[in-house]
């Protein structure tokens, strides 16, 4: 019993959980490495030969609903509690239990349905779906086969595509349907004293099972439809689409055909904690069956999990070979009615009872395509730009919050957000939320470099300055180490001069008409200056001394 | 399947039954305490066949029973080994002895009965709640926090958690079955 008292704690300590990557523009660095993994084989180059295989995807998505309690029961969601404290006698499927349904489960699944431009049923079915596994107590789970909340939808994701990777790339891929179900326990598999622990903390939580139809070709699309999926739950705040915490789990049914013949044979592949993982494990099983066609053999109908070490996936033992989940209709729980609009209550409904969908379509927030449009229209920056933007939470308010405070021009704003302030966030592993210079000390900064009191280099430095120590502003900084720009004229003329005189070469060159030389004196009297002189000045100098 | 019918509770029959045991009913209704929502369902489920002006002809108006005929049935189902092979697999139930498979066909026989109902015209229904509204509960914590009330209850527990035996222990293959068959009553 003591030694398996060791085990138990050596288990949960092993539990590693893999750091959660700021999600940024690094999608669009991670999709592109895979890309270019792809590009290198066969498949990506279809259109030249109609024989050429063609991958099929499609994906299964369960997203752990955010809410305080679980579906049916009121015991808490919560991530890293201890063990079975977060249990009630329902989710324990002791006998006698019933289950009552959280109307917050109900409402989030109806708003992602309408965010994905779903119908919305107005009368839905639960049904019991039945496996046996040590972290499913009741032996089925309550699920929605039948008659779905939500159906026929469809997502619109975009990535950056085209040979410079700048060029964005609109696709679509369809819902097929959004169901309520629930979510199981956790298994610790103890191999030394072959034992399973239980934990049932994550049973009965509730889940949104997504199902995407087979309309993507590869990995690349695959992992942009998750990240645009991911970001439009995080918008809704129905989900919090952290992965590697499990919140939302992607599983990915791949085949090969030549285009206009029938579908292949599938494999799913499990096993996937990372949209960038996602990418490598698509591609990978493509190659892979690519190859298995190539060779004259045929793919088998299996389930695969991805191994990340090896990037590679592998056959994976089902929990049973022989499923059949026996559906029927769950008896505890009548149908599941949502109302179009408060018009369409029955009378005598309590008003707090009923779901209504026009009351949550008025509280859709802004979704994420619809931010990056108004910010390329408004601001007239780049398309990668605005997606930079918007994945990385909180930086749209950032620079929108910049923008407002300074009369810099966007281009060059988006500048300074996009790179040193990302940076920075980067270099730190800290969030926008935790950046020690706010947007108004930012913009302060920025109007200091506008009107001229300061070269864009020392700004630089300076924001350099105001992150090592938060609080000064960049006016303090650049007043304690006189950094403010040299307009002195007669010491401009007295540096120039030098410069001019030991470099009788490039003044000559400048004569006889190659003008691009200037640029080169510019800099040796910045480096001189240390970056501190006002460049307008400094080039009038020069063309004069050098005419 | 044969069987699956018969969890398919058909209106008519339903009524039919509810009706025969109205009068049970509604001398415990007003006697029970618990959730009221649920009674008063049944309650309006057991008045409307006798209120209501339009008799459904398929439902009898007065409670009945008798074995159908057996000419009415299809014919009887046969076991073969294969399905008590899956069936067993799914439900993790053993019963490969004759006496076993004898009462599967005899419950398969006895749900056979359903077929004679005439159900052309009539919608299933899942559950007698079917036309009450769900009841929606606010998301605020209420229960839980009982882990050491529910690990009591367990056979094996290693500190706060449940202790199961590793994976599903497979059961035998085909061929082992076999082999074990010919040891058996047949």
């Amino acid at each position: 019993m003591a030694a398996s008292c060791i085990a138990a704690s050596e288990l949960l300590h092993n539990i590693k959980l893999i750091p959660y990557h700021k999600a940024s523009c690094v999608l669009i660095r991670r999709i592109s490495t895979s890309k270019l993994k792809c590009s290198s084989q066969p498949v990506a180059e279809a259109t030249s030969a109609p024989q050429q295989l063609v991958g099929v995807v499609g994906l299964e998505i369960h997203a752990q609903i955010s809410s305080n309690t679980k579906l049916f029961s009121g015991s808490s969601v919560q991530f890293l509690a201890p063990p079975n404290s977060l249990v009630s006698f329902f989710d324990a499927s002791l006998p006698g239990t019933l289950p009552v349904l959280n109307r917050r489960c109900v409402e989030a699944a109806v708003m992602t349905g309408l965010a994905l431009n779903c119908t919305i049923n107005k009368k839905s079915l639960f049904d019991r779906k039945h496996y046996f596994y040590a972290d499913l107590p009741a032996g089925y789970q309550i699920t929605q086969q039948r008659r779905p909340v939500a159906v026929d939808g469809v997502l619109t994701y975009s990535f950056l595509g085209g040979k410079k990777r700048n060029q964005v790339i609109r696709k679509n891929v369809h819902i097929k349907q959004i169901q309520l179900e629930q979510d199981s326990g956790k298994s610790l598999h103890d191999d030394v004293n072959n034992q399973t622990l239980i934990d049932l903390n994550r049973a009965g939580v509730g889940l949104m099972e997504l199902v995407m139809e087979p309309d993507m070709s590869g990995g690349e699309e695959a992992a942009a439809a998750v990240r645009e999926l991911q970001l439009i739950l995080q918008a809704l705040g129905t989900c919090q689409g952290n992965m590697s915490e499990g919140q939302l789990r992607v599983d990915a049914n791949v085949s090969v055909h030549r285009a206009g013949e029938p579908l292949g044979v599938r494999t799913e592949v499990k096993n996937i904690n990372s949209i960038r993982f996602l990418a490598k494990a698509i591609d990978f099983e493509i190659q892979r069956q690519t190859d298995v066609v190539q060779r004259g053999g045929t793919v088998k109908n299996e389930t695969r999990a991805y191994d990340s070490k090896s990037g590679e996936t592998v056959p994976m033992r089902d929990k049973e070979g022989l499923q059949d989940y026996r559906f029927m209709p769950e008896p505890n729980l009548p149908p599941l009615i949502v109302f179009e609009d408060n018009a369409s209550l029955p009378a005598g409904i309590d008003a707090c009872q009923a779901v209504v969908v026009q009351t949550i379509k008025e509280g859709l927030p802004e979704l994420p395509g619809i931010k990056r449009d108004r910010l390329v229209q408004a601001y007239g920056i780049l398309p990668e730009h605005s997606f930079t933007l918007v994945n990385e939470d909180g930086l749209m308010e950032y620079f929108e919050a910049v923008m407002r405070a300074t009369k810099m021009e966007p281009r060059k704003v988006i500048g300074w957000v996009t790179n040193e302030l990302v940076g920075l966030l980067k270099q730190q592993n800290t969030s926008v939320s935790h950046s020690p210079v706010t947007p108004a000390a930012l913009a302060e900064l920025l109007e200091l470099q506008e009107a001229g009191h300061i070269s864009s280099s020392v700004a630089k430095q300076v924001f350099q300055e105001m992150w090592r120590s938060p609080g000064k502003t960049g006016a303090e900084i650049i007043r304690e180490q006189d950094l403010g720009l040299v307009s002195d004229a007669a010491k401009l003329h007295r540096v120039c001069q030098k410069v001019v005189d030991s470099h009788p070469d490039e003044v000559c060159a400048i004569r006889s008409g190659n003008k691009k030389v200037l640029n080169r004196l510019m800099g040796l009297v910045q480096k001189e200056l240390k970056g501190r002189a006002d460049p307008v000045l400094v080039r009038e100098i020069l063309q004069e001394k050098t005419s | 399947m044969a069987t699956m019918s018969a969890f398919h509770t058909l209106r008519g029959v339903s009524l039919e039954t509810i009706g025969s045991s109205c009068n049970l009913w509604r001398n415990n209704v007003y006697s029970l305490t618990t959730k009221s929502c649920r009674l008063r369902c049944l309650q309006s489920r057991i008045l409307r066949p006798f209120s209501s002006r339009q008799h459904n002809p398929k439902v009898p108006e007065v409670p009945t029973w008798e074995p159908a005929p057996e000419e009415q049935l299809p014919p009887p189902t046969k076991i073969p080994v294969d399905l008590v092979d899956k069936l067993e697999r799914l439900a993790l139930v053993d019963f490969r002895t004759k006496q076993g498979l004898e009462c599967l066909e005899k419950a398969i026989r006895f749900a056979d009965q359903l077929h004679v109902v005439d159900t052309s015209g009539v919608e299933p229904m899942d559950s007698v709640l079917e036309d009450r509204a769900l009841y929606l509960r606010d998301d605020t914590a209420t229960e839980g926090d009982c882990a050491e009330e529910l690990l009591k209850l367990a056979k094996n527990t290693v500190e706060e958690y449940f202790v199961a035996p590793p994976g599903n222990i497979p059961l035998p293959k085909r061929e082992e079955r076999t082999a074990m068959l010919r040891h058996s009553e047949f």
